[in-house]
């Protein structure tokens, strides 16, 4: 007689997997790597390979060799923090900032909570400012192989001076200066719309940040426009971009339901903001995405999913 | 916008590769072994014994309660054995066991196909009718249809709502009913409609099943109050409360019937099974059931008696079993595993889905990573890594009740999408089985 | 800059001091009156919280024992009578010496003796298994060998042996806290005296089918023929439901039944040579 396979109900699965799901987190920040690539040439890619190389090396000797379990770099996690952390250096920093980044995140910031899905919060976030407020001056250089930039837009304003207009076509397709991943705005949304269509993220958390980035700027820009720079060039500057689809997004870090991640998403535009607006750092976001991380728990035990017959209030 | 529930759902490769496979007759065998157990609720007391002679249709099990129900002989010829048999599952349930001779019905049956005009009877004859026929759910739960029919007197039931929608994967036996059997489905509607005290009745149907859409269309032009709903296809539509919600948008509220919103919901097949009860006098003795499989070289759909052996089917559909290989009763959300071949079909056994290793092999479980796919896709609106995670930590059950893990209907939406592969459901029904024991013994 | 310190050390200290009062009248106010015994036999606990005694926790037996008023049904079977012993002269009382226990797993339903017939795909949890269906074998009734028991157990002495996927207790090791009795949903695990020396003979079967259904399916199991009844010089085996089961407070220890076992399905365990048989010895 046969042996028949036994289990309990579902017996079929989606075709979704850890791996596979981080491998389209990979595909879709291809289009952001190859703009910088393209832009910043050799020391960019150094950058990137230094970055990755060092964040899965690190998960895997801690896996294996401190917590002597199974490794679990082939689930690509650490790949897709590397890449994003890279994305958030300037392009030409030293490589040894990379490997500080990559030990960091993933080292304290993944691996002390307990590995993948127990961090609390985004591990390359984390290590980026965890590097801007340790390595200030590197971490604000962000002179180019053509020299041909010194502060970017916001910094600009920052500083005092008038908000340079370059033309917002220029801004959109692709810019230098700031943090490698910020250079084009087009990239970053193409793979917005390959996650989408992959269905690995939904549209809410984005749509909550650059909502209220929009809303609030706007407000204050026609309040004083000299003071206040208008919703076009906050969307489109700085790493909100990369911050929103990439980083608030990340799974572990954010909210389960779409009352909780619309609150997220909010909570982190408004900080943004306040942050460019009012604080003495010139970018707020990945501030404002660490401290919405800190309140995830809170908005998870608190927001709950609409129960099926639940009467609406 | 097409219909369909608001909360949740999947979208499942739908396989409905047995769909033009037109309903066959499957010859009996030289033996049949019938279930006394058939029915939710207390199983039937055998009012035969061996060496009876029996005919096809004669009563051979009474109900052993009020929540039971009849059981008839699916062949005619002498009573070989009464005793305890393995089910599907292996656990022993009291079977008759019929040695068959020849096919000699009982008197009154009408075996012609032809449509046969509904006789005039009151309320409670068509019940009483109903409940001699041994009619249950065929929708996978088994309930007692009478029992169904007789709601209690301040619930006032609004609308029938007949399941066309046979949201699982593989399976057929629904649609092929629909597609040749419009007009018998609909006079049970009629029926079951009357017996209520109801004029309005939809029926919902998937958009994955034109050809049935178009004949049961065809076939309501001739009724009254019979509307045919097509809906988007999206699993589990089939659960009794999300079709409620996605035909009427009423949503039955936690711990309530259906009847608490005014609805009242039967399967095709068991209305089918009311209109042969009411108009034939044939007594539920078979089913149809689907054989169906990516691996087989052919697809079906049979018309079984009941009491068939598992085994049986499968080598009339030509199918060898090998070594790990999975065979489901139902279809692959919700289908029970088979661990006895030799085991028969009950009455609400609709299909048997054979799945390969590959298809069906679960994968190693690994960290959840919160990605919140799983409360995207609960249909109930719960969080199922939130109850996983609760009844996994041990003795949380206060806890799984404030977050409702009672509602759970156990449709496998959760642990379906979870990239994590990790087994939601496994943890949950039990955490369920435990949270309703309390609550039970609360009750008392 | 030497007023900088001490204004800083000066407020330091006034703010100490303040907070000390305050804390030492709050201490007083809410004190709590507590029987001191209550500590006193916590100490004496083993601490391992393991619930084996029937409270929540050692501090719960604590509570409890020192309000009762006598030590009738206070047993902590981790620390055993020595224990026991400390715990009542701690509240000046006289002990009733309970006999020790050990967790006996009756199944011997490894791989060689009862075939695997089907293949589990499940979690890896005997509830899961065993509300699904009767188990990977013909058997309905002996252990899954999945491992609930071994995840209940605190101290480590319960496992799945590697070569029969049958539940195996480490005699040293458990303290028969009861803790796998319950986590166990085929009832296969039971407390038994120690027995002498930890000696024990007993029943490696608890299936209840009819001798030929349980032949069919495991060559060890228990076919409820009686013949160990009748041998007995005791009176201490009963067979029930077509399994026999020997009363541990009634066995000498003779041996016996174990002889007269035509399936091996008695066994006897920690015996001297040659008749010495251990579970895992018995399949080479």
């Amino acid at each position: 007689m046969s042996k028949l396979l036994i289990s309990p109900s579902p017996h079929v699965h989606s075709v979704h997997s850890t791996r596979s799901l981080m491998r389209d987190v990979l595909i879709a920040l291809c289009p952001a790597v190859i703009v910088s690539i393209l832009l910043y040439g050799l020391p960019f890619v150094l950058i990137l390979a230094v970055s990755i190389g060092a964040s899965v090396l690190t998960e895997y000797l801690i896996e294996r060799y401190i917590l002597g379990r199974e490794s679990t770099v082939s689930d690509f996690s650490a790949a897709v923090t590397g890449c994003l952390l890279a994305l958030n250096l300037p392009p030409c920093a030293p490589w040894w900032i990379a490997v500080v980044g990559s030990v960091f995140a993933i080292g304290v910031v993944k691996m002390t909570f307990g590995g993948l899905g127990q961090n609390i919060f985004n591990p390359a976030i984390a290590a980026r400012v965890f590097l801007l407020v340790s390595f200030p001056v590197i971490m604000t250089d962000w002179a180019v192989p053509d020299a041909f930039s010194g502060a970017t837009p916001l910094g600009a304003i920052a500083e005092g001076g008038a908000a340079p207009v370059p033309g917002f076509k220029e801004l959109f397709l692709y810019k230098v200066g700031g943090s490698a991943g910020e250079a084009s705005a087009l990239a970053l949304l193409a793979g917005f719309v390959y996650l989408l269509v992959r269905r690995v993220i939904t549209v809410t958390i984005p749509v909550a940040v650059l909502g209220t980035v929009a809303v609030f700027s706007g407000i204050l820009h026609i309040v004083n426009p000299e003071l206040y720079t208008g919703p076009l060039f906050n969307l489109f500057n700085g790493g909100l971009l990369l911050g929103a689809i990439f980083m608030a997004t990340d799974y572990v870090t954010s909210p389960m339901t779409v009352k909780g991640q619309i609150i997220f998403g909010a909570g982190i535009g408004l900080i943004t903001m306040l942050i460019r607006y009012f604080g003495a750092y010139p970018e707020g976001v990945s501030f404002a995405i660490l401290i919405m991380n800190c309140t995830v728990p809170l908005i998870n035990k608190y927001c709950k999913p609409r129960r099926f017959g639940e009467v609406r209030k | 916008m097409k219909k369909t529930f608001k909360i949740g759902g999947i979208h499942p490769d739908d396989s409905k590769i047995s769909s033009n496979a037109a309903v066959e007759q499957m010859p009996v065998g030289a033996e049949v072994c019938i279930s006394m157990a058939q029915h939710l609720g207390a199983p039937a007391t055998p009012v035969v014994s061996v060496g009876d002679k029996v005919k096809v249709g004669q009563v051979i099990g009474e109900p052993a309660g009020f929540i039971s129900g009849f059981v008839h002989a699916s062949a005619s010829g002498t009573v070989k054995a009464v005793e305890p048999r393995p089910d599907i599952l292996g656990n022993p349930v009291p079977h008759v066991v019929i040695t068959v001779e020849g096919d000699e019905w009982e008197e009154g049956i009408v075996l012609a196909n032809d449509p046969v005009p509904v006789p005039e009877l009151s309320r409670e004859e068509i019940i009483d009718r109903i409940r001699r026929a041994g009619v249950v759910g065929l929708g996978g739960a088994s309930f007692p249809t009478h029992v169904k029919l007789n709601p209690p007197k301040e619930k006032k039931a609004e609308v029938l709502i007949l399941n066309g929608t046979e949201c699982e994967p593989f399976i057929t036996s629904d649609d092929r009913l629909m597609r040749e059997r419009p007009t018998g489905i609909l006079t049970g509607a009629a029926i079951i409609m009357k017996a209520l005290g109801v004029d309005l009745c939809y029926v919902g149907i998937e958009e994955n099943k034109p050809e049935a859409i178009a004949s049961m269309t065809e076939a309501a032009k001739n009724c009254s109050g019979i509307v045919i709903v097509k809906l988007a296809k999206k699993y589990p539509q089939g659960g009794e409360k999300q079709l409620i919600d996605a035909i009427t948008g009423r949503q039955v509220p936690s711990g309530a019937l259906p009847i608490d919103v005014g609805a009242v919901v039967q399967n095709v097949a068991t209305a089918y099974a009311v209109y042969e009860a009411v108009c034939k006098n044939k007594p539920l003795i078979s089913n149809i059931v689907t054989i169906s499989g990516h691996s087989l070289a052919s697809q079906h759909n049979y018309e079984v008696r009941i009491g068939t052996p598992v085994s049986s089917i499968l080598e009339y559909a030509g199918v060898t079993l090998g070594d790990n290989v999975k065979v489901l009763s139902g279809g692959p959300m919700m289908g029970r595993c088979v661990s006895n071949p030799g085991a028969t079909t009950v009455k609400a056994n609709g299909a048997f889905t054979i799945l390969t290793e590959s298809e069906t092999k679960r994968g190693v479980e690994s960290a959840c990573i919160r990605c919140a796919k799983c409360a995207a896709a609960c249909p109930m609106g719960l969080e199922p890594w939130l109850l996983s995670r609760l009844f996994r930590a041990g003795d949380r059950n206060d806890e799984l009740e404030k977050e409702r893990v009672f509602d759970c209907i156990e449709c496998g939406c959760c642990q379906f999408t979870c990239p994590a592969n990790i087994p939601l459901l496994d943890s949950i029904r039990l955490g369920k089985a435990d949270v309703m024991k309390i609550i039970r013994s609360r009750a008392k | 800059m030497l007023k900088t310190i001490l204004l800083t050390a000066v407020c330091l200290l006034v703010l100490g001091l303040f907070f000390a009062v305050v804390l030492y009248y709050v201490a007083r106010k809410f004190k709590v009156e507590e029987d001191p015994r209550i500590d006193t036999v916590e100490s004496i606990m083993p601490g391992a919280n393991c619930g084996g005694c029937g409270f929540a926790g050692c501090r719960s037996f604590a509570e409890n024992v020192v309000k009762a008023p006598d030590m009738k049904g206070f047993f902590c079977p981790v620390g055993g009578n020595a224990t026991m012993e400390k715990v009542a002269a701690a509240l000046g009382r006289a002990v009733e010496a309970g006999t020790p226990k050990v967790a006996v797993v009756r199944c011997n339903g490894g791989c060689d003796n009862r075939a695997r017939t089907n293949v589990y795909d499940g979690s890896s949890s005997c509830r899961v298994s065993a509300s699904l269906y009767g188990g990977d074998t013909d058997c309905r009734y002996g252990c899954l060998g999945l491992g609930d028991c071994v995840s209940a157990c605190k101290f480590d002495a319960i496992h799945i042996d590697p070569q029969t996927h049958i539940a195996r207790v480490d005699d040293e090791k458990c303290t028969s806290c009861g803790a796998c009795v319950k986590a166990c949903p085929k009832g296969v695990i039971e407390l038994r005296d120690k027995g002498f020396k930890n000696r024990r003979v007993y029943v490696s079967c608890v299936n209840r089918d009819k001798g030929a259904l349980t032949r069919k399916a495991c060559s060890v199991g228990c076919i409820g023929c009686g013949k160990c009844t009748k041998v007995c010089p005791f009176e201490a085996i009963t067979v029930k439901d077509n399994v026999a089961y020997i009363d541990y407070t009634k066995c000498k220890l003779c041996r016996k039944c174990y002889d007269a076992c035509p399936t091996k399905a008695i066994q006897a365990v920690n015996f001297p040579k040659p008749v010495i048989i251990k579970q895992d010895e018995e399949n080479v």
